[in-house]
């Protein structure tokens, strides 16, 4: 899941702070509602980028919708942990092979059962390179998946998902990963019923789910309308009368709404009023941090940056001479947390103590010291820039990374310079053919609540969102053996001793992990926000 | 007036061609790969990659691209977003909204604008013209987001007169507050010219004439006054009206109008060319028409403009 960025009025927030700093408390009125479970809640979105399929969905404004129309095998509460909705036993003896029971009797919201086959279909629907979806790279652990995800493939089977019965399946993965049953909540891996075949892109405008909710109504770009699904049984019953998304072009218009109890959850507050909203809202608002970090990644392909003595010796230097609790105070009022670790602290296994770890404090004189010892192996040139890319249609992004490129311009004594790209598909396109030259902003959140889905995709060598080109044969050696361990709690702490590489190679500087700045209106009650920085919606009940 | 109307329409063709041309290479020349951004920075396999660019057609060159977008334009296929809806259903949604916001936005500055600029123009020096004139420098000088954050916060969120933002079906009640926003700096610019060009008329021979033949005030300042008074505010008027459809932008953000603002600005970022392309068509033929009205009221307002 990721941010999305389109939806960010970047014009807008600038001028908010002009005119809404001095806003006072909320109204009063209340209306609607019974304090019963007939409410329906009103709630912030983005348009869905795609149409509503779960191995087409990559985007918040998508994933939230999808995430309460279906129901996987698992989902995930309030903490992040695994909790069973379809499936009755998920059994692995050596991590490789699973078999999956499910629950019988079943159905999805029109009647049709939910089966083995459901699953089985909807998997490789979603990894055939044919379809194009999105989220494809979801199955490359399943056997078979290079097959099917191959230039041209028409083949659309993969061989390590196996149908056994109605309710029973198979799943081999091409190595063992203890971490694949986590992975099982996420949207991509969402059954899908026989008629979404026969047209996948009609079925995306009016899907058919499974879960607490069923989608009645998609009007674009204004509104998605979602009633309670009588026909659901699981951990995530509705507590209400059903969820009126309503599309924001920004979020400070969100905001207005929120103030004046048009809207009543509020999953972003604008940047203009985060120095406010805690006193505008009182106990009305949260400010909790969810499985998401910022990092600037510092590409292996660059001079004096290669991987070696030198290269490690100026990553420290930099992560070392930057201020992360003073940009946090200063340019988020707070809405940040320090990072400590590679990963997020909402996750199970996760430790602020890894050896190491201190390479993320700051600390100018050492970080000065760092630098003069690199230039002893090769000499920065006066001349020399360092810049930071940063894409200036995402808000707030050019704040901090100017401040980042401040401190390190005083404390570094070097030519370090903010260098914005246009949009956020310029800045990927560079860094996704490996022609940056300089860092850039990058962050992460996660897909699935695992220590794994930070460190794996994100610095194995050759896995998709290496963007530095980092390579480690000891690194990949130990999430290797984190992923055979078949004690989560065991792997938990393999996964932290590879991190351990990581601050000694530092292919990426842990900046901050986010935080989510959420509000409620005086109509609704019982506003919780899960590990992912997504409301748990279903729990919310009218006053 | 028939050849005249004709001749202006067909001219239309050779701009439309133009400007889409050059939209279309213009989004083609922006940096940046959108498939690369469809991803968000998530992990994507090559095939998928290839997939979605052999499905946008992004792998063509230029001039392959557009030739494909002509001929599908011919057949009124006006291409698919990102996100798989048809272009044309998504104008068909959006543009109402903002024409309904534009035209009110129109009214209000044409209205409110000619009433108050005559009444300035024949009180010359006195303090209803000073009032109007220190006023009309304000709404000029404060920048738009300003003005719209500011009457969203007193009237939607303190007063609690109107919501602070435009429900999805955007109704002509709705629209009144964002166009009062989005017409307010034309209004003021209609004042002043109206303003202008009344004192310049007010001491003319033929309403010096006028007036010696007996005729009552109310006839001199309507039919003599205003009426030689109109042609540069009509002018302006009409040129604004593209602007007001195409400049809405801010305001439909402020007040979360679903107009082609949004559309625009959101296709822009992805690098979405269909849709981009498809909106300024359509504005550069709402420009194009606007002006031909403009000529036509010309021979309205002034006997002595003719079209042969």
């Amino acid at each position: 899941m990721r941010y999305s960025h389109a939806s960010k009025a970047v014009v807008l927030s600038a001028a908010l702070a002009l005119t809404l700093s001095a806003c006072g408390g909320g109204s009063t009125e209340t209306a609607g509602g019974e304090g019963d479970g007939s409410y329906v809640v009103t709630a912030n979105t983005t348009e869905p980028q795609n149409g509503l399929l779960p191995a087409n969905t990559n985007e918040v404004g998508g994933g939230r919708v999808m995430d309460l129309i279906f129901t996987g095998l698992v989902s995930y509460d309030a903490k992040g942990a695994p909790v069973n909705e379809l499936a009755e036993s998920i059994e692995t003896e050596d991590s490789q092979n699973y078999t999956i029971k499910l629950k019988a009797g079943q159905t999805f919201s029109d009647g049709s059962p939910v089966t083995a086959a459901s699953f089985v279909d909807a998997w490789n629907f979603g990894a055939a390179a044919k379809n194009a979806q999105l989220n494809s790279y979801f199955f490359e652990s399943i056997k078979g998946f290079d097959e099917v995800n191959k230039e041209g493939s028409k083949k659309d089977e993969m061989e390590g998902l196996k149908v056994v019965d109605d309710t029973t399946f198979t799943v081999e993965l091409s190595q063992p990963e203890s971490d694949f049953p986590l992975r099982l909540g996420y949207t991509a891996f969402m059954p899908l019923p026989e008629a979404a075949f026969e047209d996948p892109k009609a079925f995306g405008e009016k899907p058919v789910g499974n879960g607490p909710y069923k989608l009645t109504e998609w009007n674009h770009d204004v509104n998605l309308k979602l009633e309670v699904n009588e026909s659901y049984e699981g951990p995530r019953e509705a507590q209400n009368g059903g969820i009126d998304f309503k599309v924001y072009q920004s979020t400070d218009s969100a905001y207005s709404d929120l103030l004046s109890n048009n809207l009543d959850v509020l999953d972003q507050i604008p940047p203009s009023s985060l120095a406010s909203y805690e006193t505008d809202l009182g106990d009305r608002s949260v400010n909790s941090p969810y499985a998401g970090n910022a990092t600037i990644t510092i590409p292996g392909y660059l001079d004096h940056f290669k991987q070696g003595e030198e290269g490690n010796l100026r990553r420290a230097a930099i992560s070392r001479a930057i201020d992360r609790q003073l940009i946090i105070d200063k340019v988020y009022q707070g809405g940040k947390v320090k990072a400590d670790d590679f990963t997020a602290p909402v996750l199970e296994g996760y430790s602020a103590d890894i050896p190491g770890s201190e390479v993320l404090d700051f600390d100018a004189a050492e970080a000065k010291k760092l630098w003069e010892q690199a230039d002893e192996i090769s000499k920065w040139d006066s001349g020399d820039e360092f810049s930071i890319g940063y894409n200036v249609d995402g808000a707030g992004n050019k704040e901090y990374v100017e401040a980042v490129v401040n401190q390190l311009k005083s404390n570094l004594g070097i030519n370090a310079v903010a260098q914005p790209f246009s949009s956020f598909k310029e800045l990927r396109e560079k860094v996704t053919s490996y022609k940056m030259t300089g860092a850039f902003r990058t962050g992460w959140q996660a897909d699935y609540p695992s220590l794994y889905n930070f460190l794996g995709p994100l610095f194995g060598t050759g896995a998709g969102s290496n963007d530095g080109k980092y390579s480690s044969k000891e690194f990949d050696d130990k999430l290797a053996e984190g992923l055979s361990a078949t004690d989560p709690a065991e792997g938990a702490k393999i996964f932290n001793e590879a991190q351990e590489i990581l601050f000694k190679d530092l292919p990426a500087i842990p900046l901050w992990y986010q935080a989510v700045q959420g509000g409620w209106s005086e109509n609704v009650d019982n506003v919780e926000f899960g590990w992912n920085g997504v409301p748990l919606y279903q729990q919310i009940t009218g006053k | 007036m028939l050849s005249f109307t004709l001749k202006r329409i067909s001219q239309l063709f050779p701009v439309f061609i133009g400007a889409t041309l050059l939209v279309y290479f213009l989004v083609f020349a922006t940096p940046g790969d959108p498939i690369a951004a469809l991803s968000g920075g998530k992990p994507m396999s090559d095939a998928t990659k290839a997939a979605l660019t052999a499905q946008y057609n992004l792998d063509k060159p230029f001039w392959v691209q557009y030739g494909l977008y002509l001929k599908n334009l011919v057949t009124l296929d006006l291409g698919t977003s990102f996100s798989g809806q048809e272009v044309k259903e998504m104008l068909a949604r959006a543009f109402p909204v903002t024409a309904r916001l534009a035209i009110l936005a129109l009214v209000i500055e044409a209205v409110f604008g000619i009433i108050l600029g005559v009444i300035a123009g024949m009180r010359k020096g006195k303090l209803f013209d000073s009032t109007v004139l220190v006023a009309s420098l304000l709404v000029i000088a404060v920048p738009t987001f300003v003005l719209g954050f500011l009457l969203q916060y007193v009237v939607g969120v303190k007063l609690e007169w109107a919501k602070p933002t435009v429900s999805g079906a955007a109704t002509w009640g709705e629209l009144i507050l964002p166009a009062l926003v989005l017409g307010l700096v034309s209004l003021a610019y209609v004042l002043r010219l109206t303003r202008t060009s009344v004192i310049e008329n007010k001491t003319a021979d033929y309403v010096r004439t006028a007036t010696a033949k007996g005729l009552s005030r109310n006839r001199v300042v309507t039919v003599h006054i205003l009426r030689n008074s109109l042609i540069p505010v009509v002018t302006y008027l009409g040129a604004d009206l593209g602007a007001l459809m195409g400049g809405a932008i801010v305001t439909e953000g402020i007040f979360n109008v679903p107009g082609v603002g949004h559309l625009l600005y959101q296709a822009i970022q992805k690098g979405e060319t269909p849709t981009v392309v498809a909106v300024v068509g359509v504005l550069v033929i709402v420009f194009v028409l606007a002006n031909l009205i403009v000529d036509m009221l010309y021979a309205l307002l002034d006997p002595r403009i003719r079209y042969a």
